[in-house]
């Protein structure tokens, strides 16, 4: 066995245990995490088939930004797992068959691809200096031009969509307008009077007595 | 793979572990310079800020204080590190180096001098953001696992805001990219090639105030402490740590200093490349690219976040929000869309 099946095996028996990991956990938080477990030794596997673009945006994507979220919504909703688990029995066949379905779709997968022949042997080293980055981004930008954009575009439809559903208009909210902030001038807030230093004060008429002065 | 002289060295091994021994004592002899520097700038920190407050600083701990990092390394040792009873105890423990790991990670492809990268990938740039992403969780579990309310508010803020920042120096890094047609942060430097004036912050110059910006936002420095804002939660998200427990957290924060301020100097200054490169008046030692160009660089944007953090009042929350997502996003994207017409039409430095 080379080193290279080894770290192979050794990352995908932690691959296998962290995704067990995240169907059994009873706290929503540590199925989580075994989640993000499991991502990083894919990414490792990948890195293993040097393909090390897309183990980098694994990590970047699900890990940097998916799970983060995730997480933070596991952990503001106390979810109770005794009540999720509570239909377990009944959902139980409808489960097992959506894995069969699963289990048959990737073998005749494999299947499909070993009758083309693209088996171990077509699996070749790739030449020194050979950027993945660089190869996918070729791919992208001519042969697969159009459902990248559309894909792109769906993920924008997708933002737009979710903000304006949560939007909502509040009344009385005290938000600070930033912007007349800053452009307020000192005449807006300010009124300078001129006044001259001194003033000429009339002497008051003898009948007033000083003490109904306002 | 691995140079000569180590290979003569490591004759008597088979040659997978050569490279096993010879990267491993690299990066024990990274990770130990990164630290100590981290050490020294704990000191760095309280001296200028000292001088700042026209106070003195520590100076008591060897010359001019210069010992005072050990000293604390060594008190915080012999602290006792308190669980609380009703925290996640695993998690807990976990959480400060979740933290750490990930800061440490990232020198791996940092282009130290000129042609030597531990480890030199093509994707470096992404491996970085990847690994910078990854340092939150070491907050939002700390926050979590400590199980009370304080922490638990600090990783919400740490997160939520960690999370906005990332954005923003995500775009401002995809600005560095299409300037230098590189992710390999080597060749990001060698593309600045030619003085000061072809380094990138002139080009970039909104891209670097969004990236230094926001990277002092992602580690929770000030004038974005709110994670940790005292007057309100204490101390955030390590709240319940104590001893070495908090001590890793602490050193999690100052890498990452490093960090941010390194990532700077790549990217917009030109790491280890002279700023007076071409100038032929000045003497050649000064035009060579040298590792204490990258030092010179590195130290520069350490001592900004220590001034900012004397100058700067905190932030409130949502001006944080505000700042991070309306406007460092918008500035990044058009100054993107600025960039593209630049490089299409080839002006400044695309005219190749």
């Amino acid at each position: 066995m080379t080193i290279t099946e080894i770290l192979f095996y050794a990352f995908s028996a932690v691959l296998v245990v962290a995704a067990l990991g995240v169907i059994t956990a009873r706290n929503p938080v540590h199925a989580a995490l075994f989640l993000v477990f499991a991502f990083f030794n894919s990414a490792i596997i990948w890195l293993l088939l040097e393909a090390e673009f897309l183990a980098i945006v694994l990590v970047l994507v699900y890990v940097g930004a998916v799970m983060v979220l995730f997480l933070f919504v596991v952990m503001m909703l106390d979810v109770d797992v005794a009540k999720m688990r509570e239909g377990f029995t009944r959902y139980a066949p409808l489960g097992i068959i959506i894995a069969v379905l699963v289990v048959v779709e990737i073998g005749s997968v494999v299947w499909v691809k070993q009758l083309e022949g693209i088996s171990e042997a077509a699996v070749t080293v790739t030449p020194d200096g050979y950027s993945n980055t660089r190869a996918l981004g070729e791919l992208l930008y001519t042969k697969y031009l159009y459902p990248f954009e559309l894909a792109a575009v769906l993920l924008l439809l997708a933002i737009v969509a979710a903000i304006v559903l949560t939007m909502r208009q509040r009344t009385g909210l005290k938000a600070q307008d930033v912007a007349a902030q800053v452009s307020v001038r000192a005449r807006d807030r300010i009124r300078i009077v001129k006044m001259d230093a001194e003033k000429e004060v009339a002497t008051p008429p003898e009948s007033q007595s000083p003490g109904s002065q306002p | 793979m691995i140079p000569e002289f180590a290979a003569n060295l490591l004759s008597f091994l088979p040659e997978w572990m050569q490279a096993v021994v010879y990267y491993g004592v690299i990066a024990v002899m990274l990770f130990i310079s990164v630290i100590l520097l981290m050490a020294f700038l704990t000191l760095a920190e309280r001296r200028v800020i000292g001088s700042i407050q026209a106070r003195i600083g520590p100076n008591r701990v060897g010359p001019f204080g210069i010992l005072q990092p050990f000293a604390d390394v060594l008190k915080l040792l012999v602290k006792e590190i308190v669980i609380p009873e009703k925290s996640n105890k695993f998690l807990f423990i976990l959480a400060p180096l979740l933290a750490l790991i990930p800061a440490l990670c990232t020198w791996a492809v940092m282009p130290l001098w000129p042609g030597f990268t531990v480890a030199d990938i093509n994707a470096g740039l992404l491996y970085i953001l990847a690994l910078t992403s990854a340092g939150v969780y070491g907050v939002i579990l700390a926050g979590w696992a400590t199980n009370s309310k304080y922490a638990f508010l600090g990783a919400m803020r740490a997160a939520a805001q960690m999370v906005a920042y990332e954005i923003a120096m995500g775009f401002a890094l995809v600005g560095v990219v299409m300037a230098a047609g590189s992710l390999n942060l080597g060749e990001i430097i060698e593309a600045q090639r030619g003085g000061f004036f072809s380094f990138y912050v002139w080009w970039l110059l909104p891209l670097f105030v969004v990236y230094f910006i926001s990277g002092l936002a992602e580690t929770n420095r000030a004038p974005f402490d709110v994670v940790e804002g005292e007057s309100e939660i204490v101390a955030g998200f390590h709240v319940e740590y104590s001893g070495m427990a908090f001590a890793v957290f602490f050193v999690a924060e100052y890498v990452n200093m490093i960090l941010i301020s390194a990532l700077t100097s790549v990217f917009f200054f030109g790491g280890w490349l002279s700023p007076f490169e071409g100038w032929t008046f000045m003497p050649a030692f000064l035009q060579a690219p040298h590792f204490l160009w990258f030092f010179a660089k590195i130290s520069f944007f350490l001592f900004c976040f220590l001034w900012f953090r004397a100058t700067f009042p905190r932030y409130r929350y949502d001006q944080i929000m505000r700042l991070g997502w309306k406007i460092f996003i918008p500035v990044t994207l058009v100054w993107i869309f600025v960039e593209a017409i630049l490089v299409y039409y080839k002006i400044g430095p695309w005219a190749a």
